[in-house]
């Protein structure tokens, strides 16, 4: 079989198999959101609301229809691209996740590429060199990285960097006061900054990306580092191993081309979970920094009972989840020896 | 260059506004950075859906045709509800029936587009308010106002509004934040068959005569005021520009007003206000909120709680002074301990039970419950901070007496329906306040059948009849204090709800801060800051 093309077939066959799990996502957030013991109208009508309020709020929510009506217009309007409108902030739900998505994206992306910058290396090297001092500080590391909740790292590095040393800038958001925002491009602020050849926007928005990324990258850099060491132990004691040290292969080569390449596969594996679940998880890191991520405003849209955000989160994630997994399977097939190797 | 540098540079060159960069919201020496720990969700107060943060907006960018007015004592400078002056109206007379009340408007008043304020926009306004339904309709309401016949333009700058019956509520309604008034001709512009009253618009754009119009607002992060120059409600601010910035981490905006990046921390917390109270860089602004208290609230229905004599058992059992140290941090007034009932028809007043287990144990070994029983107590975790220590202190007291607590932490949503309108739990720590301070006002609807805010689904028939004879009376009428001390002594004596303290509404802000005003709708009040 040629390789593009059973490639592409993959690509299709994935996309294939995410519709119906998408739409159940859809009924289950739909009937999810329902069954939450809280009534949005009673929170939104107000200070000094009675019944008679209430029951307005409720009729101008659309939520004193039956059950099925209420899915009905649902489905309807998302087929249309309307994901309704968020209560708790007043904007439109896609427009919300449209703002919000690329600042938790940027955080993320940076965090996992400051994570993988420390995590790999520390892995390879505690991999190759069992029970020396670097193995045990990987160990010491990514049990820190764990057992430290974000919010204590992410407060303990505002008060250290900012607060005493004043080395950092304002923790408050994606840009300091001082500046607008870039014209949106991307929704990137820094590659906003550069397309648009600024670059002190661009110093501004990485100045305020260090702390939020440090800590989200600390949190991340353990499952990654503990994965790379253990499938590069794994690896190096398999045969082939064994087979290129005799054929008398250089260290290099023996690590690197052929060790590596497939101790990275699950390494791959665990970066896509780990982005997916960093991305919608985080939200502790966002309250501190400020950061008007997507998840701050799922949680929020969660205790205050706003159905529309809570289902559209839900389903922006799963589309995400969805096209990340094909992402990961698609590099999967670039990388894999087994499979990129010719015949 | 960070923002203090760039601050300090401003001010020592003298170069204030000519440095407004890149047209975003630069800090200049007439800006003021506000950070408040919500999320505004809508320009328009009298939109279904608005939330409390998002008050502020009316304050700021509206007018009405009266204000509360203000005094100074040790709480610093806040709201007096005793006092009304005119925001638009020049002047006003109450028929001697108390029927009807004619506003003169301010003859020069403007909106931010320029154009004058007219009767016309007053009486749109107002029809507006009655006719949207949800909370303006329901709030003018308690001023008797329902219906858009009560309102009437006599000239351009003369409206009147007549009542079905007459209210001491009715005139202050005029002054709270939601009585406000729109550009009806802009609105109108942008009014549609399924929005009559243009709240789309208005959610996004204000168009009021406010002190200041909004410049800008990035939801979620900032909202921007700018100075209207030509505005006519109060003096024009000082302050050019305000900068309210979410920070939704209360620890972040200590850190950031103490490293003075912001100039105000609105609404902290009380351990905050205790502890920046002693720090040399910082002032702290700290008023019991008027009307506010926070209850331990005890469900009638509930089998124990039927009977009153477990419900004064519960009352001096509490730690209140623990409470009032480690849940409010001593700020605000206690609201117990006081000698005996109250001979003043002063409210919120404190009650007289303290903590003294000997009777405690001595009432509940009177009824059928001596031998103790479990209560679990609800808390609402949007007030975790105070209500939870507060839970604490109060499962461990009771355990003293033999009443074994267990807490649960309801979150937001469900707490309103669960506690509030279903009114299902036994036993809540929560608080209420009105934005009108009478005192009949908050016992209707804190210990009357029915209400939202009664969760003790407390019923007294002679309380009930007070509040009916109180609401309508005038508080100069001679059986108005009488009653109302009836009202604080069944309270006292029936216990359904038992006070812990008036809460405190405090912000920290720099030295160089002035003209901070404390208000009964706990929002902020940027019109009479200033930077020295």
């Amino acid at each position: 079989m040629s390789g593009p093309r059973s490639k592409l077939l993959l690509v299709g066959q994935r996309i294939l198999h995410a519709v119906p799990a998408l739409v159940g996502i859809v009924i289950i957030t739909f009937l999810l959101t329902r069954a939450l013991p809280g009534d949005p109208a009673a929170y939104f009508a107000g200070p000094t609301a009675d019944a008679e309020s209430i029951a307005q709020i409720r009729h101008n929510l659309g939520l004193d229809r039956s059950l099925p009506v209420q899915f009905v217009v649902y489905v309807r309007d998302l087929l249309h691209g309307d994901l309704g409108q968020s209560i708790s902030t007043g904007q439109s739900v896609g427009h919300e996740l449209m703002a919000r998505l690329p600042a938790s994206l940027e955080l993320t992306l940076v965090a996992l590429i400051v994570a993988i910058a420390i995590a790999v290396p520390l892995g390879i090297l505690a991999a190759t060199r069992p029970d020396s001092w670097v193995d045990h500080l990987c160990r010491f590391v990514v049990t820190l990285g764990v057992s430290l909740p974000t919010f204590f790292t992410g407060l303990a590095l505002v008060y250290i960097f900012y607060y005493q040393l004043g080395w950092s800038p304002a923790p408050m958001g994606r840009l300091d006061i001082l500046y607008a925002s870039p014209a949106a491009i991307t929704g990137f602020f820094t590659i906003d900054a550069l397309l648009a050849g600024d670059f002190e926007i661009f110093k501004a928005s990485v100045a305020q990306l260090v702390l939020p990324a440090v800590t989200l990258a600390l949190f991340t850099l353990a499952p990654i580092a503990r994965m790379t060491r253990a499938s590069m132990l794994q690896v190096l004691a398999s045969d082939f191993i064994r087979t290129a040290r005799a054929a008398g292969l250089s260290r290099r080569k023996v690590l690197f081309t052929y060790a590596f390449g497939n101790a990275v596969l699950p390494v791959i594996t665990t970066l896509g979970m780990v982005f997916s679940f960093v991305l919608g998880a985080n939200v502790l890191v966002e309250k501190v920094f400020s950061w008007p991520g997507i998840g701050s405003f799922a949680v929020d849209a969660l205790v205050s009972s706003d159905y529309a955000a809570v289902q559209g989160f839900v389903l922006t994630m799963a589309i995400l989840f969805v096209a990340l997994n094909l992402l990961v399977d698609v590099i999967y097939t670039l990388v894999d020896p087994r499979l990129s190797v010719p015949a | 260059m960070d923002r203090r540098t760039f601050l300090n540079a401003v001010v020592v060159s003298g170069a204030a506004g000519l440095l407004d960069v890149r047209g975003g919201a630069a800090a200049e020496d007439d800006t003021i950075v506000i950070a408040i720990g919500d999320t505004i969700n809508s320009l328009d107060i009298q939109r279904s859906g608005s939330n409390r943060p998002a008050y502020q907006v009316a304050i700021n960018a509206y007018d009405r045709l009266l204000a509360q007015g203000t005094v100074d004592d040790i709480y610093g400078t806040h709201s007096d509800y005793a006092k009304l002056r005119g925001e638009l109206a020049e002047s006003w007379d109450v028929a001697p029936d108390g029927l009807s009340v004619v506003f003169k408007l301010k003859p020069d008043a403007v909106f931010t587009d320029g154009t004058p304020v007219t009767a016309d926009d007053v009486k749109w306004s107002f029809d507006r308010a009655v006719s949207i339904g949800g909370f303006p309709t329901q709030q003018f309401g308690i001023g008797k106002m329902t219906k858009p016949e009560q309102f009437s333009v006599i000239d351009p700058h003369t409206i009147k509004v007549t009542f079905p019956v007459g209210s001491k509520l009715s005139l202050p309604d005029f002054a709270v934040p939601l009585a406000i008034i729109y550009n009806s001709k802009v609105v109108k512009a942008h009014v549609t068959a399924a929005d009559p009253w243009g709240a789309e618009y208005t959610h996004r754009n204000t168009a009021g005569s406010g002190a200041f119009h909004v410049e800008r607002w990035d939801p979620g992060q900032q909202l921007v005021y700018i100075r209207n120059d030509h505005w006519k409600g109060g003096s024009v601010p000082a302050i050019r520009r305000a900068i309210i910035r979410e920070i939704p981490s209360k620890s972040t905006r200590r850190a950031l007003v103490e490293r003075g990046d912001i100039h105000i921390d609105f609404d902290i917390g009380g351990k905050d206000a205790q502890e920046l109270k002693a720090s040399p860089k910082l002032k702290v602004a700290s008023w019991p909120i008027v009307n506010v208290e926070n209850v331990i609230s005890l469900n009638v229905t509930f089998p124990p709680f039927q009977d009153r004599k477990v419900r004064q058992a519960v009352a001096w059992a509490v730690p209140y002074q623990q409470i009032f140290e480690q849940a409010a941090f001593g700020q605000g007034k206690a609201m117990f301990g006081a000698p005996g009932v109250p001979d003043s028809a002063v409210w919120p007043a404190a009650f007289p039970y303290k903590t003294d287990l000997d009777k405690a144990k001595a009432l509940l070994a009177e009824t059928a419950y001596k031998d103790g029983f479990t209560v679990p107590i609800s808390i609402d975790l949007s007030t975790a901070e105070w209500s939870e220590p507060s839970a604490l202190l109060v499962q461990e007291s009771l355990g003293k007496i033999g009443i074994t607590c267990t807490i649960d932490r309801i979150p937001g949503a469900n707490w309103r329906t669960l506690a509030l309108v279903q009114k299902k739990f036994p036993m809540i720590i929560d608080g209420f306040g009105g934005w009108l301070d009478t005192p009949d006002y908050y016992f209707f609807y804190t210990y009357t059948k029915g209400t939202l805010f009664n969760p003790a689904q407390y019923d007294n028939p002679e309380m009930a009849a007070l509040v009916a004879k109180t609401m309508p009376m005038a508080l100069n009428d001679p059986a108005y204090a009488p009653a109302v001390k009836r009202m604080i002594a069944i309270a006292i004596e029936d216990v359904p709800r038992i006070p812990l303290w008036q809460p405190a509404l405090s912000s920290a802000m720099a030295k160089k801060v002035s003209g901070y005003e404390s208000w009964f709708h706990r929002g902020v009040d940027a019109r009479t800051l200033k930077l020295t």
